[in-house]
């Protein structure tokens, strides 16, 4: 009686552990899928924005990402970005301007049935780089692309 | 609020089967909120669209985050893989008011 017993405890506190383990692991990201990310929006700082969209300040500046964008554009209020990867697994796609007066722009969740390319339109204060940050297998990339504003597009 | 429904164009990929390249034009002001009126003198209210869902035959493929610094009448473009002909395209978005939209539209 008392062997079941115990097995009995064992067994049930080793399966809840796991069920707590698998719970906090697979919510943590829905949780972040649910809600729109105000503090990385509003962020302003490049550190901080990266921390509060991606989890880490820094990532690995990767050749495997391009970031199609103008030379010169002419309108900071329309600035065309493309930004394509050969990295697999790509879950999410952030792009940051580290020179607008909040540096996110757009952050993307992509699943498995979308291919690793995007286009949008931004907006650009000034000169400025803009920076891809692609989240693939837990892991981050970055690439950069410097884009030369001659009519900033923010304010007025 | 939007002025003007949104435009969605999907198709297959020209030289692929099953790749579906969607094309998406939001019509939206997308007001960063540090624009001043020039009349007034005061700033323009913030107003710009939050989040965008892309869904492919009712299964969401793609969640754009955006800030207020995606640009006005907001382009997007991406490819769907495991597309074919008559798929059904949809995309929903919200902005920082809580007006909506929603869009749909068949792989040609």
């Amino acid at each position: 009686m008392k062997q079941t017993r115990r097995t009995f405890l064992r067994t049930t506190l080793a399966a809840s552990s796991v069920a707590v383990a698998v719970g906090a692991g697979l919510l943590a990201p829905q949780r972040v899928l649910a809600a729109w990310p105000k503090n990385a929006f509003d962020a302003k700082t490049m550190d901080e924005a990266m921390t509060a969209i991606t989890g880490a300040s820094s990532a690995a500046a990767s050749n495997d990402i391009t970031v199609e964008a103008p030379d010169i554009a002419e309108n900071g209020a329309v600035v065309s970005i493309t930004v394509k990867t050969t990295i697999a697994n790509v879950e999410q796609l952030s792009i940051l301007v580290p020179k607008n007066t909040t540096q996110l722009c757009a952050s993307y969740i992509l699943t498995s049935n979308v291919d690793s390319f995007l286009t949008c339109r931004i907006k650009m204060r000034e000169t400025s780089d803009v920076v891809a940050v692609i989240k693939a297998g837990g892991k981050l990339f970055s690439a950069k692309k410097p884009v030369k504003v001659t009519l900033g597009g923010c304010g007025g | 609020m939007a002025s003007k429904p949104m435009k969605i164009k999907a198709w297959i990929e020209e030289g692929t089967t099953n790749i579906a390249g969607i094309k998406v034009i939001i019509f939206h002001e997308m007001e960063s909120g540090l624009r001043k009126d020039k009349a007034t003198g005061q700033f323009v209210p913030a107003h710009y669209i939050t989040e965008v869902t892309c869904e492919h035959n009712g299964k969401t493929v793609l969640t754009c985050l955006w800030g207020a610094t995606v640009s006005k009448n907001p382009f997007l473009a991406f490819r769907v893989k495991n597309a074919k002909k008559g798929d059904a395209i949809r995309l929903s978005w919200v902005d920082n008011k809580g007006e909506k939209e929603v869009g749909e539209s068949t792989v040609e």
